[in-house]
C-alpha cells in the first residue's frame, strides 16, 4: 500500500456542477462517460481498493495506470497515476489523481488533486496543467447539457522538453 | 527575507460559445447578475475609469480601475475588496483573456499582484472557481448558479 502522505499537492482544479454526485461519481468511473470527457479515454476499474485502475487510448494503447486507493462512491476516489505511453514517464514515480464530490447549495463541487510523491519539476507539470481544464469543463458540459467538448490538443513542448532531457540523462 | 513568491491565481475554463459572447457576459451588468450569484460589474470600460463589482445589497462593493478593454480578446482591472476588512489591503489585478477554439472559446482568468501578506487571495481562489463554473453553465445552458456562502449569508 502506497504511503498517501508522501504525496504534495502540485495541481488542483475545482469546478461546480448542476449536477448530483452520483452522477459526477459515474461518469467519473464508466467507460461510456469517460470516452465523452476524456479525450476519447476509456477507463477500466476495479471498485475497490487495491483494485486495478487503467486509462486506455481510443486504439487500444494504454495511457495511463495505476490502482485505486479511495473509493467511497458517490464521495472520494483516489488512484495512483504512471502515463504509460511514453518511456520515460512510465519510469517517472507515480502520482496520485484524487477526486472529491461534495453538493454545494444546489450544485455539486468536484475537486480534482494531482499529488506527486517527488520534486516535480513545472515543465512535467505542464501537460496535466494544460489538460485538466478541458478534461474537466468537457464533463460539466456532458453532464449539464449532454454534449462534450471538441477541444484537441497535443502534449505541452515544455513537457516533451523536459522528457528529452531525460531521455539524455538515462 | 523577500524569498516567498507572490501569490497567483490562474484558472482556465473551456465554454461552448463565442468569444463575443464571453466578453459581453464578463463586461454586462445584468448579465453578470446571472452567473456571479446576483453581485453586477459596473463600468463604462474607459481605460483608467472606475470599475466596481456591486455586491448584494447590504454588502460592500469590490472597486477598482479598468486596465485593459480589448473586446472581444482581453480585459483586465484592478480589484480591490472593501468588504471584510479587506479595504486595508491595496488593490490586486484580475485579467482575462479569450481564444477562440472551432466553437468553443479558453478563457484564462489570472489573477495577481496580491499585496505581501494578502488575505484576499484566499478568497479570490475560492470565489472564481464558482463564478467561473457559472458562467460556463449560463452561456451553454442558459441558467447560472448561486454561491452555496451567498445563501448562507442571506439566511444568517
Amino acid at each position: 500500500m502506497i504511503d498517501v502522505a508522501k504525496f504534495k499537492p502540485k495541481t488542483v482544479y475545482v469546478t461546480y456542477i448542476a449536477s448530483t454526485p452520483q452522477k459526477i461519481w459515474d461518469a467519473l468511473t464508466q467507460a461510456a462517460f469517460t470516452s465523452q470527457f476524456f479525450f476519447g479515454r476509456t477507463i477500466e476499474i476495479e471498485p475497490k481498493v487495491g483494485g486495478s485502475f487503467v486509462l486506455r487510448m481510443p486504439d487500444g494503447r494504454v495511457d495511463v495506470k495505476g490502482e485505486v486507493v479511495a473509493f467511497d462512491p458517490p464521495q472520494r476516489l483516489a488512484v495512483t497515476w504512471t502515463v504509460d505511453w511514453n518511456e520515460q514517464m512510465r519510469e517517472l514515480p507515480a502520482c496520485l489523481v484524487t477526486y472529491e464530490i461534495a453538493q454545494a447549495g444546489e450544485a455539486v463541487r468536484l475537486t480534482m488533486t494531482e499529488a506527486h510523491q517527488w520534486d516535480v519539476p513545472d515543465d512535467l507539470l505542464a501537460g496535466g496543467r494544460m489538460g485538466w481544464p478541458v478534461i474537466l469543463s468537457s464533463l460539466k458540459s456532458v453532464l449539464e447539457t449532454g454534449k462534450p467538448l471538441s477541444v484537441k490538443m497535443e502534449p505541452p513542448k515544455e513537457m516533451i522538453a523536459a522528457l528529452e532531457r531525460l531521455k539524455k540523462k538515462a | 527575507m523577500n524569498a516567498q513568491p507572490r501569490p497567483k491565481f490562474v484558472y482556465v475554463v473551456y465554454i461552448v460559445s463565442t468569444p463575443e459572447k464571453v466578453f459581453a457576459a464578463l463586461t454586462d451588468e445584468k448579465t453578470s447578475a446571472q452567473y456571479w450569484s446576483g453581485n453586477r460589474v459596473v463600468s463604462d470600460w474607459k481605460i483608467g475609469s472606475p470599475f466596481a463589482l456591486k455586491l448584494k445589497p447590504g454588502m460592500h462593493d469590490v472597486v477598482g480601475k479598468v486596465l485593459a478593454f480589448d473586446p472581444p480578446r482581453r480585459l483586465a482591472y484592478t480589484f480591490h475588496p472593501h468588504h471584510d476588512g479587506l479595504e486595508r489591503e491595496g488593490p490586486s489585478r484580475v485579467a482575462f483573456e479569450i481564444e477562440p477554439l472551432a466553437g468553443q472559446v479558453r478563457l484564462t482568468v489570472t489573477h495577481d499582484e496580491f499585496p505581501a501578506g494578502s488575505a484576499s487571495f484566499k478568497q479570490v481562489s475560492k470565489g472564481w472557481p464558482h463564478v467561473l463554473s457559472s458562467l460556463k453553465s449560463l452561456l451553454e445552458t442558459g441558467h447560472g448558479m448561486v454561491a452555496p456562502w451567498y445563501k448562507e449569508a442571506e439566511t444568517a
